[in-house]
């Protein structure tokens, strides 16, 4: 799932059967630093509430269909949520507690 | 799967009813040094990771729903399936 800005809304009257009533809007697909990464898009709305302006998540392809109320829908991308808040604390200085095994130099014995 | 890290929290209050419940993470994906790359994810977390934590990431849709039990046809992709607590790697 990624994060993606709403910046516009789309309107088709003749629409594949199992489509009637879903909300399609457009979309900006975003990186972790919320910069838009490539084209804008078509997302269906799987929350029903979104609009344009909104910081919301997205899933793509098969899973986009499950979020709307007709499940075999042609249907790639979809709105899963709107966002609220995304905190990022700063974990520069904090070490992970894992045990990272580097690979080992010529000559050692595994 | 690939194996990520843990950098933030995601709040959302409307979502898609297959998400009640859940803690949402954003995870950004590691090479084979432990150094991010720019790839990440918005994750469902199953196993009670927090910010910080080397995580394995679940990046496909049938995978994710037999996780996630209680809805069989959820929108979910990515998910949070363990904290890493050791890796290794084979000489070359």
């Amino acid at each position: 799932m990624k994060f993606a800005r709403v910046i516009g809304t789309l309107v088709a009257t003749q629409k594949y059967q199992g489509l009637e009533g879903i909300k399609f809007l457009v979309v900006q697909e975003l990186d972790r630093d919320f910069k838009p990464v490539g084209d804008p898009t078509i997302a269906a709305d799987g929350t029903a509430q979104a609009g344009p302006g909104m910081l919301t998540y997205v899933v793509a392809s098969r899973e986009a269909a499950l979020a709307l109320p007709e499940k075999f829908v042609p249907v790639d991308l979809a709105i899963v949520g709107i966002i609220d808040e995304v905190d990022r604390p700063d974990i520069s200085r904090q070490v992970p507690v894992v045990n990272w095994h580097k690979k080992p130099t010529a000559g050692e014995v595994q | 799967m690939y194996i990520g890290r843990v950098t933030g929290t995601v709040v959302a209050t409307i979502h898609q009813e297959t998400f009640d419940g859940y803690k949402l993470l954003l995870v950004e994906q590691l090479d084979l040094n432990g150094k991010s790359t720019r790839t990440y994810d918005i994750a469902v977390d199953v196993v009670q990771a927090g910010v910080g934590d080397v995580v394995l990431v679940l990046d496909e849709g049938n995978s994710a729903r037999q996780i996630i039990r209680k809805e069989p046809d959820g929108a979910i992709r990515a998910v949070i399936v363990g904290v890493v607590d050791e890796i290794s790697l084979a000489g070359q």
